[in-house]
Order: C-alpha cells, then structure tokens, then sequence
C-alpha cells in the first residue's frame, strides 16, 4: 500500500522535473493567455455591455465605458413603438407597466409586440426539429457503419462527408428551385428537411466515433442471452452511447442556430430565424444599437452555456470526430 | 437450443422488414430482422434524404448551367446553350479577381490562425493553473453565428462611435474617426482577416492542442537526457509530430473559408466597391439579385469542382491523422 503510493508519487515527480514547464515559463504562458483571453472576450462583452445603454449612450463618442444602465435595449427589441406628441401622451392614463413607462419617456408609446419572438421560436423548433431527426437517422446509420459490413462503406460515409464541403449558396440555388416547386419556400418543414440534411453528415461521422469505443463485446454477450440486434441495440448500446449522442444532439444544435446563408436566402417571413433577424433590427434613423445587442446577447447566451458543457468533446464536434484526444 | 442458430445463423431473413422484436418472440422464437435487413433499414433513410437534398438538387443544378435560365425572365422559354456559361464564367476577368479575392482572404486569414492558434496552443500545453478555464474563453467566439459576429463588428468599427478605432488611436495617436476599417479600400480586406482570426484561431488552436498533447512525455525525457536544447527539441519533437494535427487544422478551415459568405456579407457586403467580395458573394448577388440561374449555376458547379479536389486531399489528411 504505502510502496504503491510511494511509486506513484515517485513517478510524478519524474515527469514534473523533466517534462513540465519551470515556474518561470509557467508564469509567462500564464500572462500570455490570460491576456489573449481577455483581449478576444472584449468584443462580446462590448456587446453585453451595448445591451444595457441608451441609445444615446450606445452611438456616443467617444465611446462610453461607464454608463447608467437601463433595459431600453430589450424593451425595444419586443416592441413596436410610434413616436407621439407630449400632449398625446400627457392625455393618456398613467403607464400601466415599467415598460410603457420607459417608452414613454421618449416620446414613445407601445404600439404592439416585434417580430422577434416568433423569429426565435422559429430558431427554436428548426433547431431542435431538424436537431431531433438528424441524431434519430444519425444514430441508426452510425450504428450500421459501425457494426455491420456494409458495401462500399467508406465511399458511402465520403459521399455522407463531401455534401458538407459545398458552399451553403450554391447549395441554395437548386434548393431555392426545388422548394418553389414544392411549396417549401418559406416553410419550417423545408429549413428541418434542409439542416436534417446538413447535420446528419456531422451526425453519422461523430456517432460512428462514438459507437465504435463502445466494445462489441456486450452486444454479442447480450445476442447470445436471446436478445435480437434491435433489443441489443437499444438496451445495451443506446445507453452506453448516451454522451455521444447528447453531445452530437448539442452541435446540430448549434448548427442550426447558428446558420446564416441558407435561412437569409430560402426564408423572408413565416420561416425566418434569429441569424437572418438580428442585423436588420431598426429604429429611427439606422440600426437600433440596443436593441440589436439585445438580441445578439440573448442569443449567445445559450451558445454560451453548450460551449461550457461541450468542453470534452468539442475537439470531436468540429473535426468530424477525426481527432479524439 | 435457438439461442445456438442465433450465433450459427446471423444472417438468416425470416422477416425482412416487418416485425418488431418482440412480437416476433412472442410469436415464434426467431432472432428478429437479420443483420442484413437491419443495416440497409437504418441507412437507408440517411442515404434518402441526402439523395433528396444534395443530390438531386445538385443534378437538377448540373443541367440548369447549361440553359440561359434567368428568373427575373422565366417567362422565356427554357434555351440550352450548351458550354456558353462556363466560358463565359472562365473568360470573366471580374470572376478571376474575386477569386483572387478570396485566394488572399484564405490565405491571409489561415496562416494568421495557425500562427496565433499554434502559439496559444504551446503556450496552454504549459499547463499553468487555471489553463482550462482561459482556454473555455478563448474558445467563445468559434461557437458564435457567424453572420451575428459579421453584424456586431460593424457596430465595433464604426469608425466614431465604436470601441476600436478609439483603442487604435489611444496606442498609435492617428486620431478616431480618420480611418474606416469596413469603409476604406486599403483596410477592409484585412478588417475580413483580421475578424476571421479572431473567430477562427481558437479552432486551430484547440487541434494543435490535441497534437501537442499526443506527444509521449518518454520522447522529451529521452531528448532531455540526449541533452537536446529546447528549440531544438521543439524543431525535432514538437513540431514535426504536430504537423499532422496543424494540416488538419488547415484544411479544414481553407474549405471553410472558401465557402466564406455569412460573415463577409454581414460585415463589408463585399465593400467598399468589391474589394472584399468573395467567390460566394458574387455567386450569391448572380443568383439571388440578377436571378441569372444559368450563369449561377455554373458558377456554383466550378466552385463544387474546386472545394471536391481540397475535400479529396482533406480526407486523406484525415485518414493519416486518425492511424496515429
């Protein structure tokens, strides 16, 4: 017992004495990073920062660091406000809300909610439709890859691959033709359809990884207990590969969030996500800065979040699963 | 007794197609669907769907590049003009400068990445306190949308009231408001590169990590007894067996960045005049402005052609890395 632990702490202090950095090196990587860190959050934080100023505030020059915040930026992201008289708005009953209080101050009344909460609910079941179906046929097809001797498998899995290394608006151009064919322009069933398509060649490529670490030998011991593949499959393998999955499910996600060309060319209305909805968020006169960095920020802040769960297996997610560590 | 054929017999289609598991247990003692039935069943609907959405799609664009087809007139009778749109697409000198155009960007911008994101990533392998939770920081910004990093810009360098132009002339005294990084000829092919580093050096940086990482702790001991300098360790240790890694790296965002559209657009639109219009760009404006559909296509199937033949050494890059 005490010689184990002896050994082990012998063996470390090896590797420590030749392989780690000295002190000193530490200290200069560490300041290094740590500025690179802070200098590449600045922009986004700039942002979260423009969230919570006045317009005001939010075009001054130079530049404002320190302000007074107030949630105007979010108020006239859900809004949409008609400018009126003093005398207008000196007539009216006293603001029932805090937000019909905020407006008022400029000059402003409510005149009803903005679009962006249908654009984000649009985000939302795109995202997650397509995010279902693409780890549903993702999943089955890894299983398949993984398991089974399929002809041509590696020409099959490249064919998978290589729809993913067109340009997204050349992709457009015949889907543009297709869906006006099919009625599918502007739909949510054609942006599922179309990110199902685009997620399921990461899907099948990262679950394939996934599934092959899974050792065969459990399933052949569960075959030989009676169960068919398909009980195999799903009591055995499926569990197992529980973290792959979620964390596959995670960035078709993202993707879709995320996706920018193919919603800005194949959506204009019913359809339209949040990437496609941000930048043209206007006010009077110009972009409404605010309200933009709102919504930017609100739109982040879940990406945020995956980033920080998907730590272990972001090396997998954007190389295909090429590179495991 | 049937637990035996199972093994013997794994191939044997009793019910191909129909007949869940445990009805078919219920009902006779059989194994279920075979292994064959099982894999064309489960690969199938992927193989559909692409065919559907890539593939006829893509064949259905191969015979549109060779018609006239323009949208904004498609009240005209469909006319096939054979090879016309790809000769005129490849005698366009228009065409050549935007893939110039892009040729820079890719450049410029993947060898900035390479540089900062193999230097973060050697710096990070030092393996400080508090390295993990840096390196989650620093990989933010490749998780973002693209397209809303490209509008958030815009606001950072407007050139008075955004934060950049101010930092700049704190350091180099060149006062605010005298230069426009997204507006002006001279800087805004660099203003794309320098937001794309931005963004897309965290990726390099997270491979070459894992690079670094795949290097057995016994090599350096070994160099370390052979009293090998650090640099020349690192010449003879560090970066021959990262290259791999840093290829990968590469390719990956070389394809990336070919296709580049959502930032760019969001960020210069392809401006001032089109000093930073991208190949994608101008496929988008002939596509979805001009509605030239004949013309786009063909352009779209060249630059198919160009990203097929990086795939092509992509994947054997990949496969090389995955054997070590």
């Amino acid at each position: 017992m005490t010689a184990a632990v002896a050994k082990s702490a012998l063996a470390k202090s090896t590797a420590h004495s030749i392989v780690e950095a000295s002190p000193r090196a530490k200290a200069v990587a560490s300041s290094l990073v740590i500025l690179y860190a802070v200098i590449s959050i600045l922009p986004l934080l700039w942002i979260g920062a423009t969230a919570f100023k006045s317009q005001s505030d939010a075009i001054a020059y130079p530049p404002k660091v320190i302000f007074e915040p107030t949630l105007e930026g979010f108020v006239n992201l859900f809004t949409v406000r008609t400018r009126q008289t003093p005398d207008f708005i000196a007539k009216l009953p006293p603001p029932e809300t805090w937000y019909d209080k905020l407006v008022r101050q400029h000059d402003m009344v409510i005149a009803g909610p903005s679009k962006v909460v249908p654009r984000f609910v649009n985000s939302l079941i795109i995202g997650f439709g397509s995010t279902f179906l693409a780890v549903f046929l993702g999943t089955l097809a890894a299983y398949a890859f993984s398991r089974f001797r399929i002809p041509l498998a590696d020409d099959l899995l490249f064919f998978i691959l290589s729809t993913r290394m067109m340009p997204p608006v050349a992709v457009a151009i015949p889907i543009y033709l297709m869906y006006r064919q099919l009625n599918l322009t502007d739909t949510r069933l054609g942006m599922i359809l179309l990110y199902t398509a685009v997620n399921v060649s990461l899907a099948v490529w990262l679950l394939k990884g996934f599934i092959d670490e899974i050792p065969r030998e459990y399933e052949e011991a569960a075959l030989v207990d009676g169960y068919t593949r398909l009980q195999a499959l799903r009591k055995v393998v499926l569990p197992q590969a529980v973290t792959g999955i979620a964390a596959t499910a995670i960035f078709c996600l993202i993707f879709s969030w995320n996706e920018y060309a193919f919603a800005v060319l194949l959506t204009s209305g019913e359809a339209q996500t949040m990437p496609p909805f941000i930048p043209f968020i206007i006010g009077e006169g110009g972009q409404d800065w605010p309200a933009v960095a709102a919504a930017t920020t609100l739109f982040v802040v879940p990406i945020v979040l995956f980033t920080v769960l998907l730590r272990k297996h972001l090396l997998r997610g954007i190389t295909f699963g090429a590179v495991r560590k | 007794m049937d637990k035996m054929t199972t093994i013997l017999q794994p191939d044997d289609a009793t019910f191909p197609g129909v007949g869940g598991p445990a009805k078919s247990r219920s009902t006779r003692r059989v194994r279920g669907l075979s292994d064959r039935t099982i894999a064309w069943l489960f690969v199938a609907p992927t193989i559909a769907l692409l065919l559907a959405i890539n593939i006829f799609p893509l064949v259905w664009m191969i015979r549109l590049s060779f018609t006239s087809l323009n949208l904004s007139m498609s009240y005209l009778p469909l006319r096939f003009v054979g090879l016309d749109n790809f000769s005129d697409i490849l005698n366009d000198e228009d065409v050549w400068i935007r893939l110039q155009t892009t040729a820079q960007f890719v450049i410029w911008s993947v060898a900035l990445q390479v540089v900062i994101g193999f230097g973060l990533a050697l710096l990070i392998n030092r393996q400080f306190r508090g390295h993990s939770f840096w390196t989650t920081i620093i990989l933010l910004p490749m998780m973002l949308s693209p397209a809303v990093v490209g509008n958030f810009w815009t606001l950072l360098l407007q050139p008075q009231i955004g934060p950049f132009n101010y930092v700049i002339s704190l350091f180099t005294g060149v006062p605010p408001s005298s230069f426009s990084m997204t507006g002006q000829v001279s800087l805004a092919p660099w203003t794309i590169v320098l937001v794309d580093t931005w963004m897309w050096a965290p990726y390099v940086m997270l491979i070459c990590l894992a690079g670094l990482r795949s290097i057995p702790d016994y090599i350096y001991e070994a160099a370390e007894v052979d009293r090998a300098s650090p640099w020349r360790q690192f010449w003879s240790i560090t970066l021959p067996m990262t290259v791999p890694f840093l290829m990968l790296a590469v390719l990956f965002r070389a394809i990336e960045n070919f296709k580049m559209f959502d930032m760019v657009n969001l960020l210069t639109s392809g401006g001032p005049g089109s000093t930073t219009e991208l190949v994608s760009i101008t496929l988008k404006r002939a596509a979805f402005e001009k509605w030239r559909t004949g013309y786009s296509s063909a352009l779209a199937i060249i630059l198919f052609v160009t990203v097929f033949g990086a795939a092509n050494i992509y994947v054997k890059a990949l496969n090389k890395v995955k054997q070590r």
